[in-house]
């Protein structure tokens, strides 16, 4: 081979490589404070403290792409006319808009069982908070990791 | 279950000739050592396991040194596989200069290399498995490919991996799972697959649209009397670690809920022994043997662990059968009533000086590598260090690779990727070309050139760092840390995200790196898609080439905060 070191230094590229660095040049837009989290939460449980279990959410442990983040929530109820789930509200806490989405059920629904994808900023807690016919609020949180990639053995 | 016997058996043959210093003569080490004694294992019941993983594409014999750091974090520091040295050793109950010591530590490292050569070959590992066949009978026999066999040498990389499916196609195994398979691209594995007689299994891999199974999740199989299901689980976060632009309909993940199903699905259809065949790496399967019911037994890959028997897990034997063609892993199974009552396990190392080579994998070995022989054979320099990859933070060829990257590019620092592939020259060999695409040949080789500032810097080494040593497996990717060329730093394995990396200098002032200066820096392996630059590997020949002679300065520019 006879290529030149010039050749290898070629031009100082401006964009798209490297470590996926982009992920960090970018936003100085403020994250959801806390109590903007802790304020929809109250909304939407109308007062009531959430309690634990009876939801599943579902996430990866670390996210393969920040921008489209796959989420699927299932609530335990016997959907019926006197007990069922009325609504799923999914929060991002480190998102600049913590609110990701709100699904409606009614007993029609058969079950609460829903699934969408997210953008996620950084690493970072998302919530699901389910709303029963009853009143009973619950929650279940998950952390899900944001990653510059590379460098895997 | 196992006895030290085992495993010590053919190791005390000559230990008791060592003493070490000076060594045992190569003709005396080959005299002691047979290839009865390293096939010599008591066998039991019906069923037996015989798992390799992560060749990376490694046909001839090689010398692989295991690495001088291995930490374990949280509740995995100190036991296998974060042993490494002395503490290995005297864990296993090694004798220092045996067979077995050389095969797994780095302690006197060169002097043993020397005395036993070189281990691997796809050819001798051929012998292994026939014999074992035959002692067994085939109906008793599973050979479990565990992975990263497709890529890691020039002829893989020139065939798009053909060389290698056509060599393991002789072996006849009976399923195989995936990670540097991926970067082949989506079409070249479907195609692979396609032409391949045995299944290749991915549990953990669904379409983006549907999140539906891409791959076979199971294979059943009637061994010895006994149904046997092998799930297989392919590298987890390849899309994270490798370009996720190479196979972006795919998805992958732990997914144990999704494992869990398959396990319980398998034992349904009548399974009275469930095989894990994984590449997640050893501590994520470590935890996952407790967090999954129904598992007997893990085939671990991924992480290039050798771990000289299984080690039990709440029921589960997990055993982690090293990397490039090293070990052959054999677990033996005795099944009684639809349970497992009964285990001997072992890794078997190929000491590739005293077996006899498998005739027709050596001719297919030759045949494929025929057309690349000048190439292959092709003398660039010639070290006088010891040039070696693994370990958590640097080695030796990585130190040349950083050096290359900044003089042939001009740049103030150079990073390359903690890849654990990679073989080792010994002082005073040849670097040939096949030894160099032994380090570098992957089809994502580009070297960037690009501004970072000194905070950017600090993220990138945090993030790798972490994928790292959290403390949870189950966020672990299973690399080494990221190394650096030209600049210095701290690192504590045991603290956070964040607060792991701190004292970062600038080698050349001696300076603290500033966190809002920009600085030029060279790397390789960019997982961005239209990255450009030269090859590495064109860019490391033409640097090699030049210096004739490598020496290698010894590197203390990572330094551990001790706990």
């Amino acid at each position: 081979m006879n290529t030149s070191k010039r050749e290898f230094l070629g031009k100082t590229l401006t964009a798209g490589a490297g470590l996926a660095v982009a992920a960090f040049l970018g936003s100085t837009r403020a994250f959801a404070a806390a109590e903007d989290v802790q304020k929809a939460i109250e909304e939407f449980a109308g007062g009531k403290t959430p309690g634990e279990g009876v939801i599943t959410l579902n996430t990866p442990e670390i996210a393969e792409n920040g921008n489209s983040v796959p989420v699927s929530v299932s609530v335990e109820s016997p959907m019926t006319e006197d007990d069922y789930v009325e609504s799923v509200m999914i929060l991002a806490e480190g998102n600049p808009s913590a609110q990701v989405a709100t699904f409606h059920f009614t007993p029609a629904s058969g079950e609460a069982v829903a699934s969408t994808r997210m953008r996620l900023a950084k690493t970072q807690n998302v919530l699901a908070v389910a709303k029963m016919s009853n009143g009973d609020v619950f929650s279940a949180t998950n952390n899900i990791k944001v990653t510059i990639g590379g460098c895997g053995g | 279950m196992l006895t030290r016997r085992d495993f010590l058996q053919f190791a005390s043959v000559t230990a008791a000739l060592t003493g070490f210093s000076g060594g045992l003569s190569r003709v005396a080490a080959q005299q002691s050592l047979t290839q009865d004694d390293l096939l010599s294992f008591d066998a039991r019941g019906q069923i037996t396991l015989l798992h390799m993983t992560d060749m990376h594409a490694q046909l001839k014999p090689i010398y692989f040194r295991p690495p001088s750091e291995n930490i374990g974090v949280g509740a995995y520091a100190g036991i296998p596989p974060h042993l490494v040295g002395d503490d290995f050793l005297s864990h296993f109950g090694l004798e220092r200069g045996s067979a077995l010591a050389y095969a797994h530590t780095m302690v006197d490292y060169v002097d043993l290399a020397r005395t036993y050569g070189r281990l691997g070959g796809l050819d001798r590992t051929a012998t292994l498995i026939k014999a074992i066949r035959a002692e067994r009978g085939e109906d008793k026999v599973l050979l479990l490919d565990g992975g990263d066999t497709w890529q890691g040498s020039y002829t893989a990389l020139k065939t798009d991996a053909q060389d290698m499916v056509d060599c393991m196609a002789l072996l006849k195994p009976d399923a195989m799972v995936g990670h540097w398979e991926f970067t082949l691209g989506e079409e070249r594995v479907m195609e692979i697959i396609e032409s391949m007689e045995y299944p290749f299994l991915a549990s953990n891999v669904v379409d983006n649209d549907w999140e539906e199974p891409v791959f076979e999740s199971t294979a059943m199989r009637d061994v010895g009397g006994a149904r046997v299901a092998i799930i297989g689980q392919a590298m987890p976060y390849t899309p994270i670690a490798n370009p996720r632009w190479m196979f972006p309909d795919w998805s992958f993940g732990l997914r144990l809920e999704r494992l869990q199903q398959n396990v319980d699905a398998a034992r349904d259809n009548g399974a009275e022994v469930v095989v894990l065949l994984s590449h997640n790496g050893f501590d994520v399967d470590r935890k996952l043997a407790s967090d999954i019911t129904g598992i007997d037994v893990i085939l671990t890959g991924h992480t290039h662990d050798a771990i000289p028997r299984a080690i039990n897990v709440d029921n589960t034997l997990v055993l982690a059968s090293g990397s490039h063609g090293k070990f052959l892993g054999r677990i033996d199974l005795e099944v009684k009533n639809g349970k497992v009552v009964d285990a001997n396990s072992a890794l078997i190392p190929v000491f590739a000086d005293v077996i006899t080579p498998d005739a027709d994998m050596r001719a297919q070995i030759d045949k494929v590598r025929k057309p690349f022989d000048s190439e292959l054979n092709r003398v660039i320099a010639k070290t006088e260090t010891l040039l070696y990859r693994r370990g958590n933070f640097n080695g030796t060829w990585d130190d040349l690779i950083c050096d290359g990257m900044m003089e042939m590019r001009d740049a103030e620092l150079s990073l390359s990727p903690g890849f654990r592939w990679g073989t080792t020259n010994l002082p005073g060999d040849d670097i040939t070309i096949d030894d160099l695409y032994n380090q570098t040949a992957m089809s994502y080789p580009s070297v960037y050139r690009l501004e970072f500032t000194g905070e950017q810097l600090h993220t990138i080494l945090e993030d790798v760092c972490d994928n790292l040593f959290n403390k949870d497996p189950y966020f672990q990717q299973g690399g080494d840390m990221v190394r650096v060329g030209g600049m210095g730093y701290t690192c504590d394995p045991q603290a956070s995200i964040g607060s792991r990396i701190s004292d970062m200098t600038f080698l050349k002032t001696g300076e603290a790196i500033d966190p809002g200066r920009s600085y030029v820096v060279a790397g390789w392996a960019s997982v961005n898609e239209g990255v450009e630059g030269p090859a590495i590997y064109d860019l490391m020949e033409q640097y090699i080439s030049d210096r004739k002679v490598i020496t290698i300065e010894k590197n203390d520019a990572v330094k551990l905060k001790s706990n």
